[in-house]
């Protein structure tokens, strides 16, 4: 066992320690000695006046009241302090603090970029043989105009799968942790009526303002547009700059424009939580079951008896156009079931 | 002559725009309320973009990229002001002392 020192209560941990937990040492000490004092004083007194009982008793509530106002102004010097110096000199750390901490990144970042490799330079450690090898012969090998479809849906395929995956077992988690319980809702209900008296919901969703004209007539003309967009880049994530993931992202926006013009009433006419997990999920399968049948005919497409087309049709370029569906139908998905998961709990 | 007259009617606009941009984002830290704030920054999502991209539209001249641009200025132009105007309602709804803050409010 450790052996307390004998003058813990002095040591300057202690005091600190005692000032962090707010009980106040200068004004415990004073008012101590006050206290004593005042029944040193009294005693004399006392002794004093031993003869007249009845004037002591009054001398002792002057005392007492003496007493009472010390205390009182100590705790009021004190009380202040937090408020008027206290905040003071932290808002001037904190501002001095982040001013050198941005200072030191914006010197950390402008060093690196001094050591970054020339722009365009043909000796760049990132010129080598590999993307030569996707230049030459990606639009021959993978049939896609597009080269970074191409990498990504073909020479990377297994990574893009990957990616999906993860976009698939973040929606299941968000599914787990925010999905409402019917049962706990009509209880809650059951609850509510009989408690009789409103209880605030602590939900700002009560005073969203509901059934905007403005908003559903700029919804019914631009969200066939936006739809129309996202699908354009995904089909044509082979042939120019787009694909899958931002065409899903384009499509899952204008659903979320949707719901909140019209509400998930007319959502859930065509999007219920049934079509969101076959969506997924099929399209999940489709694409491992497309990728492990090429990665089982030989990983670059030896025998794999799809016919790769003429590059820059839209029919081209072998399972890139379908695998890029497949990915834009689960981000849409995801997107959008995200939304509704985190709004309302369901679907 | 032409390419000058150009460059130049061009960076009139993208500047112009820029300086709106710039008045928008000082009046979004300046202003004390959130109907003024969001009044200052609708006015980078409609007029400070409009004139960035017509400048670009005089920079590139007309065709499909130029038209592409207008169809993003028509986007843009629909989009913010509703943004905005669903913003202002969610805020009168919910803000307690939106009465003392403007006069408009009933």
């Amino acid at each position: 066992m450790s052996r307390q020192r004998s003058n813990y209560e002095n040591t300057l941990w202690r005091k600190f320690e005692r000032w962090v937990n707010g009980e106040d040492n200068s004004s415990m000490e004073a008012s101590e000695k006050h206290e004593e004092k005042i029944q040193r004083i009294s005693k004399e007194q006392q002794q004093d006046v031993v003869d007249f009982e009845a004037t002591a008793e009054d001398v002792n509530e002057l005392i007492s009241k003496e007493k009472k106002r010390k205390i009182e102004a100590l705790y009021r010097k004190y009380e202040n302090w937090p408020q008027t110096k206290g905040i003071k000199i932290f808002t001037g750390l904190y501002r001095a603090m982040a001013v050198i901490l941005c200072a030191c990144i914006i010197a950390l970042l402008l060093i690196t970029v001094s050591y970054l490799p020339e722009f365009g330079n043909a000796n760049n450690p990132a010129n080598n043989e590999v993307p030569e090898r996707y230049i030459e012969n990606g639009i021959e090998e993978t049939g896609a105009v597009n080269f970074v479809a191409g990498m990504i849906l073909d020479y990377r395929a297994f990574d893009t799968l990957g990616e999906s995956h993860v976009l698939f077992i973040a929606a299941c988690c968000v599914l787990i942790l925010l999905r409402a319980d019917k049962k706990k809702e009509d209880k809650k209900k059951e609850q509510k009526k009989n408690i009789t008296c409103v209880v605030a919901d602590g939900n700002d969703r009560i005073y969203e303002p509901k059934n905007d004209k403005i908003l559903q007539k700029i919804a019914f003309i631009l969200v066939p547009p936006i739809i129309i967009y996202g699908i354009y880049v995904v089909l044509n994530g082979h042939l120019s700059p787009g694909g899958g993931f931002s065409g899903g992202a384009i499509i899952g926006a204008g659903l979320i424009l949707y719901t909140n013009a019209f509400g998930f009433k007319k959502t859930s006419e065509f999007f219920t939580y049934k079509t969101f997990s076959t969506v997924t999920v099929c399209s999940l399968l489709f694409y491992a079951g497309a990728k492990s049948y090429s990665f089982y005919t030989g990983a670059n497409h030896l025998e794999s008896h799809i016919p790769k087309g003429i590059p820059g049709n839209i029919l081209s370029s072998g399972l890139i156009l379908p695998l890029n569906i497949a990915v834009g139908l689960i981000v849409a998905c995801t997107m959008y079931g995200f939304y509704s998961l985190f709004r309302k709990g369901g679907m | 002559m032409g390419d000058w007259l150009r460059f130049i009617v061009a960076a009139i606009f993208i500047i112009g725009g820029l300086i709106v941009s710039g008045i928008a984002t000082f009046g979004l830290f300046k202003f004390k309320f959130v109907l003024n704030r969001m009044h200052a920054a609708a006015m980078n999502d409609t007029l400070a973009i409009l004139f960035v991209l017509l400048g670009l539209i005089v920079v590139v001249g007309f065709d499909f990229i130029s038209l592409k641009l207008l169809l993003i200025i028509l986007f843009l132009w629909f989009a913010s002001p509703v943004a905005s105007h669903l913003i202002a309602r969610l805020e009168v709804a919910v803000d307690k002392d939106v009465k003392d803050e403007c006069e408009g409010v009933k």
